[in-house]
């Protein structure tokens, strides 16, 4: 097995497709703390915003957005200068003194930082009215609801990764225990489990796990509990190969012999020994269940809002493609970047695991 | 050989029953009906459709009509399309779909296994890593990710070609759906030549051929027969990606193809035309695969008389 790591770890690049994996799953699990800004939270000034380094809002955002708070302030907002990181406004009411409380809105709405009066006119009537920009920046730009898409993508993230490995485990139980009972087993047993097998790998599963998602109330279980009953076959196909291969070997015999139980010997000899051909198929297996989310988070059957997924997420940007490009092109990222990750990683523990395969 | 033929044939049969059993009981199972709408319809109203439709027998009699109508071809009337069959519908469907897909699997196959040959007899050259990377490239890179990237670049950029609908199956409406689509088998199937191409270059025979000096085109020739073999043994797969690929494909490019029409039916809980569909495609697919095996067994005397 060390030999196995030793490989591995000469392929540079599966080291560094595993380096990338991981810190895109660190990036998911902590990435959004830190962006500052809740994945939820929506910026109705900040539609649209594309991607850069600068700090919103900008001085052409501003006098916008304050028409905006204006209006729910119920006062106008007149004479807006903006100086370098300061802008300075009169706020005004003709009726009566301004309600001073309601300079509380300027700081809410995470545009502007805590307002200072300067002046107080027309006995308060009219207030000149001093505070600092706000300071948000979006790396990644930001949604068609003014959603930052950085913090999004990574949340998002969290939940594909999840079902890719979680529908991966799920299949992965499903595949060994069935692989290894039919492998085991042999005779009859294995020719009609093997046949049910062959009848279900006959079936455009796609088109089930759409029916299913459809016609049941959908939610992440359903959807984990789909992809995985469906992705289990080749993992199914390629235990029992192994077990076939193992049954006769003089270890297990012993096993039998000795008048260990038939769950036992698949438990304690025959699994452990598929586990190198099953890590790879594994590892190869997540891109697939990934892939197989995204595509029906695309068609709208996936993840349902405000949660969210990575091809949740490509199927707004598609829509807004024109618009804003760079809806589809960060979320794609993510999800193209992690899928050649997981490829080239499982790749590389097959060459790792059977160099023979890859020096032929 | 026919006995071998007859026998799979035979073998799809208890395949396809599953398939309508599975679905009709799936869907019957399902909360909700075809005719459930926001407002809901006065309950005499809903009895007459129940009627009309036969949804107000108990499940085991429209299972058994299903079934009845289903061996005589009859796939029964569409639920959300009124006055239009199943049969219609695929009618309409049908040559959109199997245009796309057939030209889809030649292009997938004729550029795939070109692409695996090539890089195969390159072997660690930087055409055989060009091609391994665009390979790899076309399978992490989602068909929805694809198709909007190819409309912006080839359809509002350059102008070359339109964006989406059917106009009769025009040759200019075809390359972006059929592009798309057979990208990701394009890559698969390079894969798997290339593989395959390099186990059998080293393979003893074809040392041999070399070694008795038979020009390297007539060696690249016998390789390339024994390496078509698990080529020819993922057509089943290749082609249910094709018809899943279809689904997005004809969504994104707004063809009216069976793939959205089962996407439509599904949302619409039209039960006959999801079943329709669903019966559609697993006939398609197992017969792929029969097709598959029997191509193989041609390639493979072992094979034909191993069974």
């Amino acid at each position: 097995m060390s030999r196995v790591w030793t490989r591995f770890a000469w392929n540079r690049g599966a080291v560094a497709a595993s380096l990338i994996l991981v810190s895109m799953m660190l990036a998911c699990l902590v990435g959004p703390f830190l962006t500052g800004h809740e994945p939820g939270r929506i910026y109705p000034d900040l539609v649209r915003i594309a991607p850069g380094l600068a700090a919103h809002p900008e001085p052409g955002e501003v006098v916008p957005a304050l028409a905006r708070l204006a209006f729910r302030m119920r006062v106008s907002v007149s004479d807006v200068t903006v100086s370098g990181d300061r802008v300075r406004m009169v706020v005004s009411d003709p009726a009566r003194p301004v309600d001073e409380r309601v300079l509380a809105y300027l700081p809410r709405s995470d545009l502007f930082g805590a307002p200072r009066i300067v002046e107080r006119l027309d006995e308060g009537r009219r207030l000149v009215v001093e505070a600092p920009l706000g300071r948000l920046r979006f790396l990644m730009g930001t949604d068609m609801l003014g959603r930052d898409l950085l913090t999004r993508s990574l949340v998002a993230g969290r939940v594909s990764l999840l079902i890719g490995g979680v529908a991966t485990a799920v299949a992965l139980l499903i595949g060994i225990a069935y692989g290894a009972a039919a492998g085991y087993l042999g005779g009859v047993a294995d020719a009609v489990m093997m046949r049910i097998v062959d009848i279900l790998y006959a079936l455009p599963f796609v088109f089930f796990v759409i029916m299913l998602l459809v016609f049941f109330p959908s939610g992440l279980g359903l959807i984990l509990v789909a992809i995985g009953a469906v992705e289990w076959l080749d993992m199914a196909r390629l235990v029992r190969a192994q077990t076939l291969s193992l049954r006769a070997r003089d270890f297990v015999r012993a096993a039998e012999a000795l008048g260990l139980s038939t769950p036992a010997i698949l438990w304690r000899h025959i699994v452990p020994n598929t586990l190198g051909p099953v890590t790879v198929a594994a590892t190869l297996l997540v891109p697939k269940v990934i892939l197989l989310e995204s595509f029906l988070s695309f068609l709208g059957l996936g993840v349902q809002e405000p949660a969210t997924s990575w091809g949740a997420l490509i199927a707004d940007g598609a829509r807004t493609l024109e618009s804003a490009p760079w809806m589809l092109a960060g979320p794609a990222a993510f999800l193209v970047l992690t899928l050649i990750a997981l490829n080239t990683i499982g790749d590389g523990l097959a060459d790792a695991l059977d160099p023979r395969l890859s020096e032929t | 050989m026919i006995g071998f033929v007859l026998r799979r044939l035979a073998q799809a049969i208890p395949t396809l029953f599953l398939v309508v059993t599975g679905s009709f009981f799936l869907i019957r199972l399902a909360p909700g009906g075809p005719f459930d709408l926001e407002r809901p319809l006065p309950p005499a109203a809903m009895q007459n459709l129940a009627r009309v439709y036969g949804l107000d027998q108990p499940l085991i009699v429209q299972y058994s009509r299903y079934l009845a109508a289903l061996i005589q071809g009859d796939l029964g009337p569409s639920f959300s399309f009124r006055d239009l069959t199943v049969a219609d519908l695929f009618a309409r469907g049908l040559p959109v779909s199997m245009t796309l897909g057939g030209l889809a699997l030649l292009l997938s196959l004729s550029v795939g296994i070109g692409l695996g040959a090539w890089a195969a007899f390159r072997r660690g050259g930087w055409i055989d890593r060009a091609i391994g990377l665009l390979a790899g490239l076309t399978l992490a890179i989602p068909t929805f990710v694809v198709a909007p990237l190819l409309q912006i670049v080839f359809g509002l950029s350059l102008r070359w070609l339109p964006v989406g609908s059917w106009e009769g199956g025009a040759p200019s409406h075809l390359v972006l759906p059929v592009l798309t689509l057979a990208l990701p088998q394009i890559g698969a199937i390079a894969r798997l030549t290339r593989t395959s191409l390099n186990e059998t270059l080293n393979a003893q025979p074809v040392r041999t051929m070399r070694a008795m000096g038979l020009p390297p085109r007539r060696v690249a020739r016998h390789a390339l027969r024994g390496a078509l073999l698990p080529v020819v043994a993922i057509l089943g797969p290749v082609a249910a990606g094709l018809l899943t690929g279809s689904v997005v494909v004809e969504t994104i490019f707004g063809l009216p193809g069976i793939g959205r029409a089962f996407v439509d039916g599904a949302l619409n809980r039209d039960y006959t035309l999801v079943m329709g569909t669903v019966i559609l495609v697993a006939l398609f697919v197992t017969l792929l695969n029969i097709v598959a095996d029997i191509a193989c067994a041609l390639l493979d005397p072992r094979l034909r008389h191993g069974r």
